[in-house]
């Protein structure tokens, strides 16, 4: 798992020893790591972003804790989630990392269920308007997921492949109130 | 949304706090664990559930450590509704015990036999799902048939509350003649053999005709259809089960047919799989552009996911460009959507015992849309094929007399996961809305129905005063009807088997098909 989550959210900076010791005895992380090959986000990571930190400086500074970002050198970016309850919570996201990471960094709750492979939607947030025009344009398997997404909008993005660059300091990512008024909302799930 | 949770859901800011003080000490100071809400999570606290063995406690050593009050719940059924109302109640609650009851000695349920071997992306929840399992307040106990081995008011009395996430384990039949002739199964047996459901370990379908017909256009067709035309190299490195590997390279299968009683517009299946289908090696698409005249003007009204599944169905009749037209012209193989077709019988060969054909009624909609009817026309069309599947849904049966059950809509009665007239039961998954919808789907109606209940913790609405025994007692049960329990770590026993069998001819497991192998290896 911590390999797929290095590997396609975190465009190979930030590899904590927590990364490491939970990989090990993992047997079911295969699942994933055999397959990374085929995920967007490890291919993305290599054309953009990636090399705004220094890798190996950021794998010995995270030591223990995979909490708020805490090396000063660091750099990152002021954003803010909005949680379902629609409190507003700002965070320092690291550049270079996922808002699916980002948001498990700070226990805000978003799934990562098929952990970043563009298998399902369970990441889906919405991006403020004008950072959303500043994201690159979904991959077609991120569009395909997010017509999966219940409660759809014009900013849906899928929170594993928006990657944090300084262009989205300020920016606010908001979870769907999917929960309770699921159905009430409308949504019905299609039948087979 | 959350409104209610009080203590337990917490502000995020007040998780966020105390999590991190957690992580801080996490691997040095076990007595944390039990105190930190959401810290069973691995990516955030992983040395906790990695380092601690004690995560293995039994019910009666916890029964002694555990304040009476605290909420034991129980979940039956081990798929993605049962794991992730786990998930959701052990985070929320930091006291709460929560056992998962499962019918086989495996965990995961569709995650394992029902999602398509070619997807193994998908099967990545089971990571999550183990860290759950893994949880020092979570318990897995497989090999136990609730309704038989145990029954749901054994467990109410056991338990604070029961949540049953059992799932749709039973197939809709067709209720056409020739339904039972050889050559016809049902998607769910067919399923269940290609990924290594122990009941249908024996199915070994009929593979020799040429002409497969699948009855039904959603997912799980698509799937079906898949297997079916798969190059075997691809299949090979899947965790396909072997002696379905074998069957499928002596398949004679060279065309599928995918039918519908309605129109292009109201096509079940999503998009990513039929983008995989556009896609597949050596196989080709056939479909009639006469089905989708018309789609074009229509198109800018629908809503964003039909439009672009539409569209992209659209593009598959269109004249393909040179490079694609090679390919398809190099195919061996192909495969096509026939709409406004419902079946009426299976025809039966002369020997009067296996399938010959599949006689369609040919329809016409009334109404539009989602909502659109098909009406039979009065004409019918025979398709003849050796090998029919039909793929029209999955069914939930009841569990327990005494459990509500509504057999016409096969769902427990319910509202937001509590079940009608009975207090201290639950539902969640497709037992409570009805087998569909992808894992979010199962993810949010499952979070809904754990907060549900939680609520009811807290206003008192479920009785939680009185202590319960939990499993211990379930176990005493269960040791008395000589039924062998599987634990999660006997699961993992079974996991290093499989995984390393499937290391050894290049796939990712090599699943136990038999039951009672699964209770040895976990009995070592």
């Amino acid at each position: 798992m911590a390999v797929s989550l290095i590997r396609r959210g975190i465009r190979g900076v930030c590899l904590t020893s927590w990364c490491y010791r939970s990989n090990v005895g993992s047997r079911s992380s295969r699942v994933s790591a055999d397959f990374s090959q085929h995920s967007p986000g490890s291919l993305r990571s290599d054309d953009d972003g990636g090399s705004r930190t220094t890798p190996s400086n950021s794998a010995t500074s995270q030591s223990d804790e995979d909490g708020p970002a805490k090396d000063p050198h660091e750099e990152t970016v002021d954003v803010i989630f909005v949680d379902r309850e629609g409190k507003r919570i700002p965070v320092k996201g690291k550049l270079g990392e996922s808002v699916l990471y980002l948001a498990h960094r700070y226990d805000i709750d978003l799934e990562g269920a098929c952990e970043s492979s563009l298998a399902c939607s369970t990441c889906h947030v919405y991006v403020s308007t004008e950072y959303f025009d500043k994201l690159p344009d979904p991959d077609e398997r991120e569009d395909d997921m997010l017509d999966m997404a219940p409660m759809l909008q014009e900013n849906s993005r899928l929170g594993c492949q928006i990657i944090l660059t300084k262009e989205l300091d300020g920016a606010e990512f908001t979870l769907p109130k999917i929960t309770r008024n699921f159905y009430v909302d409308g949504h019905v799930p299609k039948p087979h | 949304m959350y409104a209610g949770g009080g203590e337990w859901a917490g502000s995020s800011g007040g998780v966020a706090c105390v999590s991190v003080q957690c992580r801080a000490q996490c691997g040095l100071v076990f007595a944390m664990a039990a105190r930190c809400g959401g810290m069973w999570r691995l990516p955030r606290c992983p040395l906790l559930v990695r380092t601690v063995p004690a995560a293995r406690r039994t019910g009666s050593e916890r029964r002694l450590s555990s304040k009476p009050q605290t909420p034991q719940i129980c979940i039956v059924g081990s798929g993605p509704a049962g794991f992730y109302t786990a998930q959701h109640l052990l985070k929320h609650h930091t006291q709460a015990v929560v056992d998962i009851y499962e019918k086989l000695p495996v965990p995961f349920g569709l995650v394992r036999f029902g999602v398509a071997p070619d997807h193994p992306e998908v099967k990545n929840v089971i990571n999550t799902f183990t860290q759950t399992a893994r949880s020092e307040r979570c318990n897995f106990i497989g090999n136990v048939t609730v309704g038989a081995d145990v029954t749901v008011e054994e467990l109410q009395r056991a338990y604070h509350a029961v949540v049953l996430s059992y799932g749709a384990e039973d197939k809709r039949e067709l209720g056409i003649p020739g339904e039972q002739l050889q050559g016809v199964y049902s998607a769910r047996d067919f399923v269940g053999w290609y990924n290594g459901l122990p009941d249908n370990r024996h199915l070994f379908p009929d593979l020799s005709s040429e002409t497969a017909v699948i009855l039904g256009q959603g997912n799980v067709a698509l799937d079906i259809a898949r297997m079916l035309l798969s190059p075997l190299e691809l299949l090979r490195k899947t965790d396909v089960t072997e002696p379905s590997l074998e069957a499928l390279s002596q398949s004679r299968v060279k065309k599928v047919w995918l039918i519908g009683r309605r129109g292009p517009l109201q096509v079940a299946f999503t998009i990513k799989e039929l983008r995989e289908m556009l896609n597949l090696p050596g196989t080709r698409p056939v479909n009639d552009p006469s089905d989708f005249q018309g789609l074009g003007d229509v198109l800018k009204d629908l809503p964003r996911p039909r439009k672009r599944l539409t569209e992209l169905l659209l593009k598959s009749v269109e004249p393909p460009g040179e490079k694609e037209a090679a390919r398809r012209a190099q195919c061996q193989r192909e495969w096509g959507l026939r709409f406004l077709r419902s079946p009426v019988a299976v025809i039966p060969g002369d020997d009067g015992k296996r399938a010959a054909g599949v006689r369609l009624s040919v329809t016409r909609l009334e109404g539009s849309g989602d909502k659109a009817v098909a009406v039979p026309t009065g004409e019918t069309e025979d398709i003849p094929c050796g090998l029919i599947l039909s793929s029209i849904g999955y069914r939930s049966v009841p569990i327990c007399p005494d459990v509500p059950f509504l057999p016409k809509q096969g769902i427990i009665p319910n509202t937001m996961g509590r079940v009608h007239g009975a207090p201290g039961l639950y539902c969640s998954g497709w037992v409570k809305r009805g087998p569909t919808g992808v894992i979010t789907t199962t993810m949010t109606d499952s979070f809904d129905t754990a907060q549900a209940l939680l609520e009811d913790v807290k206003s008192g609405a479920l009785n939680s005063s009185d202590p319960r025994a939990g499993a211990s007692a379930i176990r005493e049960l269960l040791l008395l009807r000589g039924v062998q329990s599987v634990s999660f770590s006997d699961w993992e026993k079974i996991d290093a088997v499989e995984t390393a069998q499937g290391e050894k001819v290049g796939k990712p497991r090599e699943k136990i098909l038999d039951t009672e192998e699964m209770l040895q290896v976990a009995s070592r």
